[in-house]
């Protein structure tokens, strides 16, 4: 049976319904991402489950127990908040030992639990400082070690990386997800950021507008949206979207299962540019981005917007003409509703 | 280099210096006179420099028991502040973390019962009170106190629970503690200076008030500013006592204000100013 | 929540609605018996004792004097003191003491040390000067009460604006330099503006106040010579508690309560903003 189950959960602020009806089942270990644009509702969702606000309607199962009208102090659930939500008058020592303290855990054991979570973020020297004296990505080590500390059921993450450089946003991505292969913590982590999502999650949850648009692993959903908003979202720069009479080359290649008011997607990866106009539809260079292990290029082809990547670097230059083929084994079909048609 | 706002910095020391001790002399002259005796005090030309004694000071215990005054004063403010911080700091804080569609309006209808002048109330309250046998009490005078006290320590305690960041309190929740301990751990400690701040002008305010004092008390509950107030009839030479009991009479609370000047004009000001 | 906002709640409604009470019936405290309902004659006593207009316009006056008083040498004050000079700490200290200062001793303080027209040190000032020394408080009785109310209030004001003028904008006056404008020109474009609303929280609430002048009048001159410096205020502490006659001062309590309102709503508006 699953770990945590959410059953029909809706929740409305007077007149405003911002979940509208979620089903979701998580295993045990499990590490999901709830990801979508702003305003999606994967935050409130999170602070659902969390208990911070009661739900409209629905029922939340955790382990078995109905938690849903349980208070958050007694869920048995860990938060990690996006600005760290730290206590500034107490030390790190303090703030990680603060809900072992309300507990009643005896002291020695508070002690171990404490600077055990501190040597595996490496925090050990800092037990002593007070939150303004440590740098941002220091204090986000303190709010997830808050969280180890109390070993429990499910960790929550509230978009922790939004608030470090980009620099340091790499890195502690990398160090959270050794963290959950060691821990094997069950976790929900919500971000807006679909390559946090991709390289940390074992299943995605894409949200929109209240509702799951789809869920399923990194992978399945790069591979097999199941509608154009998830094929758009997830992969950068996003798949080119094109009305099925845009370029009627492109449609001819489907063999005919594309409708007259679809859409057809195909990633940057499966379109190759060449130069001249040879082989597929003719089309202009606009810009060449320039990566260094990837080169974009933007051509328009007959006043519709493409993007082509490719790994080696390319001679080409702006106002070049240019030759666009598809490659037929990477095309995504959708319909006028944006949902996607079987391949 | 700081822009040369006003005037070249020496001619702006100079004047104001000269301004601040010419505010100041008043204070200065009747503390000084605290120290002379009567005929020194009404020497004239006056004089500045003389043998201090410390006469006056006991004369005026003798003469109208600055000490039964004194602990007065202290009772009504103490007591009037411990009351009011009982009252407000549960009200503020529900205000603060509990918003609700009422808050605002219930927030600026405790300010404007600030705004009815004392006068409005004095013969109702007196009233009041000789009915229920309470003139001339101490408790009488502390009740009034923590009731004009009340909207502006509501008022700065609120201003200083909204600054507490919702989500450390929903940190400490998730941590599992309580509405006390919430309270307890996360927010006392963090606002403990606004709470002081809070004690101290409503200190400040009670000690200073004459209104009520004058209206209400008498002989057995006087306030210092009762106390003062029976000097306003001179009788034979008294400058030097008079000097000596307004000394005892300010002194503590000027001290106060230096040390809570931020605090009072939040305060009397309701924020309107920071 | 609702036990502070039920106490004050009671502590608003109770006196006010016995005061309205008082208002409308005959009530004096000589005359022991049942209160009649007296209609509008307490109102009508209050405004036309001889004491009214005469008070009314005292507290016009010494509101408005003192306002004007405070608010512009409290802005130039603080102007003063606004930039570092050696000193300055103790300075700003000094300077708001007088608010400190109880009433009742700032009264007896100003009446018997400073205006005393023998012993005071004014005298010896004037004396020093050759004059003969002013006898402050029987021939300039508004006028004294106006310089004591005016000595405790300007530190007020003065503290009031220094706050305000420490966030004042450096880069705005900067920017202003740069552009060729004078010091008198970026006093009045840029800082008196900026001053603009703390003025008018200083104003207001300074009327507020001193509408209830009472101890500096009740303790120098009770009123005097005549009804020379008797304010609203005072004038209903006659009424009430010297006359006994407490419809009629119940009557001017409530007249004294909508005068004030009238400017608490304007300064309730600019608070209201602050809040949220």
């Amino acid at each position: 049976m699953a770990y945590l189950q959410l059953q029909d959960i809706k929740k409305s602020f007077g007149d405003a319904h911002i979940i509208k009806g979620v089903d979701l089942e998580i295993n045990r270990g499990e590490f999901i991402v709830f990801v979508g644009p702003s305003g999606c509702g994967k935050s409130t969702l999170l602070r659902l489950v969390a208990g911070l606000e009661p739900v409209t309607s629905g029922k939340l199962l955790l382990d078995g127990k109905d938690i849903t009208y349980v208070p958050s102090g007694k869920r048995d659930l860990a938060m990690v908040f996006q600005s760290y939500a730290l206590y500034p008058h107490m030390t790190v020592y303090d703030n990680m030992s603060f809900a072992l303290r309300l507990a009643g855990v005896p002291k020695d054991e508070i002690k171990n639990k404490v600077e055990h979570a501190a040597r595996q973020l490496n925090l050990a020297q800092y037990l002593e400082r007070t939150p303004k004296e440590l740098s941002g990505g220091q204090r986000q080590r303190v709010a997830i070690g808050r969280a180890i500390v109390r070993s429990p059921k499910v960790f929550l993450f509230d978009e922790p990386l939004s608030n470090l450089d980009a620099a340091l946003r790499g890195n502690t991505r990398v160090e959270i997800h050794k963290l959950h292969v060691s821990l094997g913590a069950t976790t929900i982590y919500v971000t807006h950021d679909q390559v946090e999502a991709m390289t940390l999650a074992d299943r995605v949850v894409v949200l929109r507008d209240g509702l799951i648009e789809q869920v399923g692993s990194p992978l399945e959903l790069y591979d097999h949206p199941a509608s154009q908003f998830v094929a758009q979202f997830i992969g950068m720069p996003s798949m080119n979207m094109v009305a099925a009479d845009a370029i009627p080359s492109f449609s001819a290649q489907t063999g005919g299962r594309l409708p007259g008011n679809g859409f057809l997607g195909v990633r940057p990866e499966g379109l190759h540019v060449h130069r001249g106009h040879g082989a597929g539809v003719p089309g202009r260079v606009d810009l060449i981005e320039a990566l260094g292990n990837d080169t974009l290029i933007h051509v328009d082809v007959g006043g519709v917007q493409l993007i082509a990547r490719q790994n080696e670097r390319t001679p080409l230059k702006v106002g070049d003409d240019v030759g666009v083929e598809l490659n037929p084994a990477v095309l995504h079909l959708f319909n006028r509703e944006g949902r996607a048609l079987a391949a | 280099m700081p822009p040369r706002n006003f005037l070249p910095v020496t001619l702006r020391t100079l004047v104001a210096w000269v301004v601040t001790l010419l505010l100041f002399f008043p204070l200065g002259w009747v503390f000084l006179t605290s120290f002379k005796t009567e005929l020194q005090a009404i020497h004239v030309p006056p004089l500045f420099v003389f043998h201090p004694t410390l006469e006056n000071f006991s004369l005026v215990q003798q003469r109208s028991d600055y000490l039964l005054f004194a602990r007065n004063s202290l009772y009504t403010s103490v007591g009037s502040t411990f009351l009011g911080l009982l009252i407000a700091v549960p009200a503020a804080y529900s205000m603060a973390f509990f918003k609700t569609r009422h808050t605002r309006d219930i927030l600026l209808w405790m300010l404007s019962t600030k705004m009815m002048p004392a006068v409005g109330a004095l013969i109702p309250v007196y009233v009041m009170c000789q009915t229920a046998g309470m003139l001339d009490s101490v408790p009488a005078l502390i009740i009034v106190y923590t009731l004009s006290n009340l909207p502006i320590m509501v008022w700065i305690l609120f201003t200083n629970y909204k600054e507490v960041p919702g989500e450390i309190l929903e940190a400490a929740r998730m941590d599992g503690a309580n509405l006390w301990k919430e309270f307890r751990h996360v927010v006392l400690p963090l606002t403990i200076g606004g709470l002081a701040s809070t004690g101290l002008l409503c200190l400040v305010l009670s000690w200073n008030e004459a209104f009520w004092a004058l209206n209400l008390t008498s002989a057995k509950a006087g306030t210092l500013a009762v106390m003062i107030a029976s000097y306003s009839s001179p009788e034979g030479l008294f400058w030097a006592k008079l000097s000596a009991a307004s000394t005892m009479a300010i002194a503590p609370i000027i001290v106060f204000g230096w040390l809570c000047q931020k605090q009072l004009v939040q305060g009397l000001t309701f924020g309107a100013v920071k | 929540m609702a036990p502070a906002v039920l106490t004050l709640f009671l502590w608003m409604i109770v006196p006010l609605v016995m005061t309205l009470y008082y208002a409308f019936v005959n009530y004096n405290l000589l005359e022991p018996g049942a209160h009649t309902f007296a209609g509008l004659n307490d109102f009508r006593y209050f405004v036309t004792d001889p004491d009214f207009w005469p008070a009314v316009w005292n507290t016009l006056l010494l509101i408005g004097t003192v306002i004007v008083i405070t608010v512009v040498f409290g802005v130039l004050l603080a102007l003063l003191v606004n930039e570092p000079f050696p000193g300055r700490g103790v300075v700003r200290v000094l300077l708001i003491s007088p608010f400190f200062v109880m009433p009742t001793v700032n009264a007896l303080l100003w009446k018997n040390m400073m205006m005393n027209p023998i012993y005071g040190v004014l005298a010896d000032v004037w004396r020093a000067f050759g004059a003969t020394p002013v006898d402050w408080m029987t021939n300039w009785p508004l006028l004294s009460v106006i310089i004591i109310v005016a000595w405790q209030w300007l530190p007020f004001a003065c503290l009031i604006f220094i706050t305000s003028l420490q966030s004042l904008d450096r880069e705005q006056m900067e920017a202003a330099r740069m552009d060729g404008a004078s010091a008198p020109q970026r006093f009045f474009y840029l800082t008196l503006p900026h001053l603009g609303r703390p003025m008018s929280v200083v104003i207001m609430i300074e009327m507020i106040f001193l509408l209830s002048v009472y101890a500096e009048i009740a303790i120098t001159t009770s009123g005097g010579p005549g009804n020379a410096s008797t304010n609203i205020t005072y004038m209903i502490y006659k009424q009430a508690l010297l006359g006994f006659n407490v419809g009629v001062a119940s009557a001017g309590a409530v007249f004294a309560v909508i005068l004030a309102n009238i400017v608490a709503v304007f300064l309730v508006r600019i608070i209201g903003k602050n809040l949220d």
